[in-house]
C-alpha cells in the first residue's frame, strides 16, 4: 500500500445514525476523565468484538475493536474489562443494551460496533458509546466507511470519538508519526526518513539510508515533511511530497549549512536555522517565493525555532546568556525575550497546539529531562528524566508528548517514547528497531 | 596502472586503513560522506562503499610512507583536534596541529580540504550541530590564518551524529569532541 493511499481521503465523512436519541453533552454526562486533574484509577471499559453483519467483514470485526482497545488502554486513562468477563454478549448491534449486565462487572463504558463490506468493497464501520453508569448512549452512533486497507483508521477515528467524548479533549489516534529510522553500528549509524500510525503499525520507509537524515517535521495539514538531509554533503533543509515521495532542497546558498526547520501553522512559511561562518542564526523561508529573512542577528547560537500555533510569535533557544535557554520573539523577528530560568540548559522548544504550553529538552546535572512551561516560563515541570530524552512534539489535541529516548554506551540506542503532560503514562512506542526524532502529523481528515 | 596492479594497491591501502587508529575508514567520514562538492565524484553515501573510494584514490598517490599522500597527513602530520566540553576555542596543542596541517597544506596545494567539526553525544542533536559548525569554522580562521586559502576549504558539522568512540564517559567524549581536516584530491586526480 502506497503512502498516498494511506494519507488520501479514503474515509467518507462522519453519519450520524438515525434512531438514537440525542444525549446531553459529553461535559454534562457522569462519564467524564478530567485529564489535566491526574487520573490516578483508569476507567474501566468494555468493548465487545463488532458485529460482523456480512461475511466479507468477519475478518475485520475482532481485529477493529482490538485496535479500539488498544488505542484508550494505552492512553493510561482507561482500563479494558477482558471479554473472558463479560457477562452480557452483543449479537446485534441495534439489539437494547443489558446495562445490570455490564454494572455487575463494573463497567463504565462500553463500545458497540458493527462492520460490513458493501458490494464496492467499502467498509463501513458503525460504532455506538454508552455510559453504562447512567444507562444511556453516550453521543450519537457513528458510521465512517472507506477502502478496507484502511480498517485501521475507521479503528482510530471510532478511537478519537470515544476518547473525545469522554475526555472532553480533542482525539490524536487518526494520526501517523513521522521519524527517523536507525542501524547500524554507533559510530556508523544509517538513518532513513518512516512513517508510521501513532501505534507504530503501517511502516513506511521514505528515504533509502546512504545519507545522514534528522529531525523530519509534518506540515500542518500534513501533506509535506520537512527535513535534514547530509545528501549533498551538507546538511540542507529538504521538502518532501508525502503523497508522490518528491522532493526538492530549500534554502540553497553555498557555504552554508541549514537544520532544524519547522512550518508556520498556516504551511507557508519555514522557520529554519542557517550555519554561515560557524555562527547559527534563524531565518524564515516564503516556500512559495524562496524568499529569505533573517530574524536573529547575533555571534551565539540560535536554532530549534518553533511557531506560536497564531503565528504570530516564535519560541526558540539561545546560548546568548553564556548557556542554553529559551525566547520568544515576534514571528518577524525582533527583541526576543528569556522565558526559562531555572538551573541547567533548555532547549527544543516546541508550542503546544492549543497554545497554552512550550515543551522542552533540559539538561541539569548529567540527565536529560523532557519538560513543559507555560508560555511565560511559569509552572515549568519535568515529566521524564533519564540518559539522554530530547527532541519533544506534541499529539494535535496538546495532551501527549513524544520524544526519543537513548541508552547509553556503546550499545546505546535511541526509541521513541510518549508520557502524558501531567508525567504520567510513560511509555515506549513499539517500532521495528532503533528509532528517534518523531514528529506528530495532525489528526487526519 | 592495469586493473591487477590496482587491485593490489587497493588491498594494501585497506590494510593500512584498517590497521591505523584513524576514523575516516572506520568511521564513514572523509571523502566517503557523500559527494561533499555534490557532483558525485566520491560515490554516495557511507560504509564500505564510499571508503572503498577513498581507498583508491589514496592508493593512486602513495601509502603513508609517501610524505605528500593523504595518509602521511592524517596519520603523521595529524587530522584532527580536540575541544573542551561545549567549547570552540583552540587549545594550544590545538593550534600545533593545525600549524603542522598548514605548513602541509601550504606545500600540498593540489588538494581540496573539508573541515568537520563534531560533538560528544551530550547534548541536543540541533545545538550540537551549532556547536560542530562553531568548532568546523574555528579551525578553518585558522589554517587562513597560516596562509591555507579559502577557497580550498569547506566547512560541515556533523553534531553528534558520527561518534568515533561510542562509550558514554569522558573519555570517549574527550575524542568526539573533535574536527578533522579530511582532504581530498579535487576532481581531476
Amino acid at each position: 500500500m502506497t503512502l498516498h493511499r494511506m494519507l488520501a481521503p479514503a474515509l467518507a465523512a462522519l453519519v450520524a445514525l438515525a434512531g438514537i436519541s440525542a444525549p446531553a453533552l459529553a461535559q454534562q454526562g457522569p462519564l467524564r476523565i478530567e485529564i489535566t486533574e491526574g487520573v490516578i484509577e483508569p476507567l474501566p471499559f468494555a468493548v465487545p468484538a463488532f458485529i460482523p453483519e456480512n461475511a466479507a467483514a468477519a475478518q475485520y470485526a475482532e481485529q477493529l475493536s482490538r485496535v479500539v482497545a488498544a488505542n484508550l488502554t494505552n492512553t493510561g486513562l482507561f482500563r479494558e474489562i477482558p471479554s473472558s468477563a463479560h457477562i452480557a454478549r452483543v449479537t446485534s448491534f441495534d439489539a437494547p443494551v443489558q446495562y445490570a449486565d455490564w454494572r455487575a462487572i463494573n463497567a463504565q463504558a462500553l463500545i458497540t460496533g458493527a462492520v460490513s463490506v458493501d458490494g464496492s468493497g467499502r467498509l463501513n464501520v458503525k460504532f455506538r458509546l454508552f455510559d453504562i453508569v447512567s444507562g444511556q448512549p453516550l453521543g450519537e452512533g457513528l458510521q465512517f466507511a472507506g477502502s478496507t486497507q484502511s480498517w485501521r483508521r475507521m479503528a482510530h477515528k471510532v478511537s478519537d470519538a470515544a476518547y473525545s467524548r469522554i475526555t472532553g479533549e480533542g482525539g490524536y489516534f487518526d494520526t501517523r508519526v513521522v521519524f527517523v529510522a536507525e542501524s547500524g553500528p554507533k559510530n556508523e549509524r544509517r538513518k532513513r526518513l518512516a512513517v508510521m500510525d501513532q501505534d507504530g503499525a503501517n511502516v513506511q520507509y521514505l528515504t533509502d539510508s546512504n545519507s545522514i537524515v534528522i529531525a523530519p517535521r509534518f506540515s500542518p495539514n500534513g501533506d509535506r515533511i520537512l527535513y535534514t538531509s547530509y545528501e549533498s554533503g551538507f546538511p540542507r533543509i529538504y521538502l518532501m511530497d508525502v503523497a508522490t515521495l518528491s522532493r526538492r532542497q530549500l534554502a540553497e546558498q553555498p557555504g552554508t549549512m541549514t537544520f532544524a526547520p519547522r512550518f508556520s501553522p498556516d504551511g507557508q512559511t519555514v522557520v529554519f536555522s542557517m550555519a554561515t561562518g560557524g555562527n547559527t542564526d534563524i531565518y524564515t523561508l516564503n516556500v512559495n517565493s524562496g524568499q529569505t529573512t533573517r530574524l536573529t542577528s547575533t555571534p551565539s547560537i540560535e536554532t530549534a525555532p518553533s511557531f506560536s500555533p497564531d503565528g504570530r510569535q516564535i519560541v526558540f533557544e539561545s546560548d546568548r546568556s553564556g548557556t542554553q535557554q529559551l525566547y520568544v520573539m515576534p514571528a518577524s523577528g525582533g527583541e526576543p525575550r528569556r522565558i526559562s530560568g531555572g538551573a541547567g540548559r533548555y532547549a527544543t522548544p516546541v508550542w503546544s497546539p492549543r497554545g497554552d504550553l512550550i515543551a522542552f529538552t533540559k539538561q541539569h546535572q548529567g540527565r536529560f529531562h523532557i519538560g513543559v512551561m507555560r508560555t511565560d516560563g511559569s509552572e515549568e515541570r519535568l515529566l521524564t528524566a533519564s540518559f539522554l530524552d530530547e527532541g519533544p512534539t506534541w499529539a494535535p489535541n496538546g495532551r501527549v508528548i513524544m520524544f526519543t529516548r537513548e541508552t547509553s554506551g556503546a550499545g546505546g540506542q535511541p526509541a521513541l517514547y510518549s508520557v502524558d503532560i501531567s508525567g504520567r503514562n510513560l511509555r515506549r512506542i513499539p517500532t521495528e528497531g532503533p528509532s528517534s526524532d518523531p514528529a506528530w502529523s495532525p489528526l487526519l481528515p | 596502472m592495469n586493473y591487477f596492479t590496482k587491485s593490489l594497491l587497493l588491498v594494501a591501502v585497506l590494510g593500512v586503513a584498517a590497521c591505523s587508529n584513524a576514523s575516516r575508514f572506520g568511521a564513514g567520514s572523509g571523502t566517503g560522506a557523500g559527494g561533499p562538492y555534490g557532483d558525485g565524484a566520491y560515490g554516495n553515501g557511507y560504509g564500505p562503499g564510499g571508503a572503498g573510494y577513498g581507498a583508491v584514490d589514496s592508493a593512486g598517490l602513495g601509502g603513508a610512507g609517501d610524505p605528500t599522500s593523504p595518509a602521511y597527513f592524517q596519520q603523521t602530520v595529524g587530522d584532527r583536534v580536540f575541544f573542551a566540553v561545549d567549547q570552540s576555542t583552540l587549545s594550544p596543542e590545538a593550534r600545533t596541529v593545525l600549524s603542522q596541517q598548514a605548513n602541509w597544506l601550504t606545500t600540498n596545494r593540489d588538494y581540496q580540504i573539508i573541515i568537520e567539526g563534531h560533538a560528544d553525544e551530550q547534548g541536543t542533536r540541533e545545538y550540537n550541530l551549532a556547536l560542530g559548525a562553531r568548532r568546523a569554522s574555528s579551525v578553518q580562521e585558522y589554517l587562513i590564518s597560516q596562509g591555507v586559502s579559502p577557497n580550498r576549504m569547506r566547512t560541515v558539522s556533523y553534531g553528534k551524529e558520527r561518534p568515533i568512540e561510542v562509550c558514554s564517559n569522558e573519555a570517549c567524549y574527550s575524542r568526539n569532541r573533535r574536527a578533522v581536516t579530511v582532504i581530498s584530491s579535487g576532481f581531476g586526480s
